[in-house]
């Protein structure tokens, strides 16, 4: 598909420190039609996590992108992510939403399926074909490709993308800084919030990663904190910064007031919730030298992982990620990620944190979500006022992280998968 | 003392209703004892499921609860600035259970909330343990479980349930 690009979807001219936005990309349906083949097609898309699936035979039903996906573990153990549908008429083979499986049947004609997605049996079988059974195209298809990087599971339509590894690219390293927090691996903990906004993905994307907005948008919700922390004194020194990580990926890392389960200290808490935290703080020290500890301990991460998973380490553990059902809605899912190491005090607080802030009964969330409706409702003036403005600390050596250099990091790589620049043609290259 | 009927229940519900629709949440945060709980689990959780160790919308002990009323009444409350309006329907009064200063509970609810020109509806079922003292009701627990499945088209809970 080729997308009108007859206006420039961005504006970029960084002698001037100008980065705009056009704002016809989150209102245009030509814009959200092209999106699904140009970018979440050729994308790695987060599937959910390994620890979803503890034992053989454990499977979720999910959708992503638009697709029906079935992730099971097989009776081998082994993960994957297959296209929920029949290979004999369509239908949708699982309709649970999650479980614990040793086959699968469509209920429409009866054939069973493994959690290998391999045809186990269909009543008639003497009518097929000898070897019918043994055809690949008699099993259930797996999704074109499927990788994982330390539990977290992807996938992709796109039989020739790059090895998710090297996908990841910078956002590596913040994800070893996540899972870096205890050595007994990370669980998702039970309980999905599944919620909508009605605006386009694109400004929770921008949202996700935006340090500029908290004072502000945030202000009941900092005001709430005084009453529970030292007066905002902890951990606030410092500042952070945000950082391009390639592939359109960034993070944003900085100090804050709050109070984080793996490992800074409140006052709430309490002197049992001190030694708690003491006890996880050294143990980090133990194995990592004091320097990497600190930064796993205090610093707080808002990484995006494009084009629309949001991992944040921040007064909790967070995954997120968002689907576009129409240029001004998206539906969201979040869950909380947990040490499996964890005491019960810890996870009490972490979960206690994590409601304070997030989620759609949070203390911040719906106002994130009433932000984000009133840009959509204020591109309606797209056509007269015509530009988002995201050039904030343009002219720094390192851009802080409440500038918008994240913002910029996602937009120019949406912008060169969108709107790929025109190859010469061979008579330029000859000439 | 009389035993509490199942009408007392209702007149106390549906004033809780009233007061929420009126946005009258300082009085209505009286209703609740000291150590009361309010809580709305995820929808893929039993009924039953433990705020300590599931992840819930809302888990506010009576602290929180407080803070909750306080943003509330704010501007900065932003999802709720200016207040939506609502309309509370609470239905299907059951007494599910009683001690002797304790009585268990459920009703039915459907909330419509109308902001910006968009109406949405909540529902599902409320779970309370009402504290019963010198003829007094207040509210101890109060679980809210979403009928539906998330919080999909509405996507928050900025209202009180």
């Amino acid at each position: 598909m080729q997308t009108d690009n007859r206006q420039p979807a961005i504006l970029v001219d960084p002698a001037q420190q100008i980065f705009k936005v056009a704002r016809r990309n989150f209102t245009d349906p030509e814009i959200f039609k092209a999106e699904k083949e140009l970018v979440f097609e050729r994308s790695w898309l987060y599937l959910g996590h390994a620890s979803e699936l503890p034992k053989p035979g454990d499977f979720v039903s999910r959708t992503v992108a638009g697709r029906s996906i079935l992730f099971t573990r097989d009776s081998k153990g082994t993960l994957r992510a297959l296209l929920n549908t029949c290979p004999h008429r369509g239908a949708q083979v699982c309709r649970e939403r999650k479980g614990n499986a040793k086959s699968f049947q469509c209920f429409y004609h009866g054939w069973v399926f493994g959690a290998d997605g391999k045809l186990r049996s269909q009543p008639g079988e003497e009518a097929y074909a000898e070897g019918f059974k043994n055809r690949e195209s008699s099993n259930m298809q797996a999704v074109p490709r499927f990788e994982t990087y330390r539990d977290f599971c992807f996938i992709s339509f796109d039989r020739n993308i790059v090895l998710l590894v090297d996908y990841l690219a910078g956002a590596k390293e913040y994800l070893d800084l996540i899972c870096d927090q205890t050595d007994a691996g990370l669980s998702i903990i039970a309980g999905t919030q599944e919620y909508s906004i009605r605006a386009n993905w694109k400004l929770l994307t921008e949202n996700s990663i935006d340090g500029y907005h908290a004072t502000t948008t945030h202000a009941s919700y900092f005001d709430y904190l005084m009453n529970t922390t030292d007066g905002l004194a902890t951990g606030m020194g410092g500042g952070g910064y945000g950082y391009d990580l390639d592939n359109g990926h960034a993070v944003l890392e900085y100090g804050a007031p709050w109070g984080r389960p793996v490992a800074q200290w409140i006052p709430a808490w309490g002197d049992s919730g001190k030694q708690e935290i003491t006890r996880l703080y050294d143990n980090l020290v133990q194995r990592f030298g004091k320097e990497r500890a600190d930064r796993i301990a205090c610093k707080n991460r808002n990484l995006f992982i494009f084009p629309n998973l949001v991992v944040n380490d921040i007064m909790a553990l967070t995954v997120r990620t968002y689907f576009p059902m129409a240029a001004d809605y998206m539906v969201i899912s979040a869950w909380a990620l947990g040490p499996n190491d964890e005491t019960s005090w810890a996870r009490k607080y972490r979960l206690n944190n994590f409601l304070e802030f997030l989620g759609p009964g949070g203390f911040a969330t719906p106002d994130d979500a009433e932000a984000l409706e009133h840009c959509q409702r204020g591109f309606n003036n797209a056509k007269e006022a015509q530009w988002n403005d995201i050039s904030k600390g343009m002219g720094k050596e390192r851009p802080a992280y409440n500038d918008e250099l994240q913002m910029r990091a996602f937009w120019t790589r949406w912008n060169a998968m969108m709107f790929p620049a025109p190859v010469s043609s061979i008579k330029n290259v000859a000439a | 003392m009389r035993a509490i009927e199942r009408s007392d229940v209702e007149d106390f519900l549906f004033h809780e209703a009233d007061l929420l629709d009126q946005w009258r949440l300082p009085e209505w945060l009286e209703l609740f004892t000291d150590d009361a709980t309010y809580e709305v689990p995820c929808t893929d959780l039993p009924p039953d499921a433990s705020a300590d160790n599931n992840l819930f919308y809302i888990a506010d002990d009576r602290f929180r609860l407080g803070e909750r009323v306080k943003r509330l009444m704010k501007r900065t409350a932003h999802a709720e600035f200016p207040h939506s309006k609502t309309s509370r329907i609470v239905g299907n009064v059951r007494i599910r259970g009683r001690n002797e200063h304790t009585v268990d509970v459920s009703a039915v609810f459907q909330t419509f909330r109308t902001k910006d020109g968009t109406t949405d509806l909540y529902f599902g079922t409320s779970n309370y343990r009402l504290k019963v003292d010198d003829n007094r009701i207040r509210i101890g627990e109060k679980r809210c479980l979403l009928g539906g499945e998330g919080l999909r088209p509405h996507g928050r809970i900025s209202i009180v349930l």
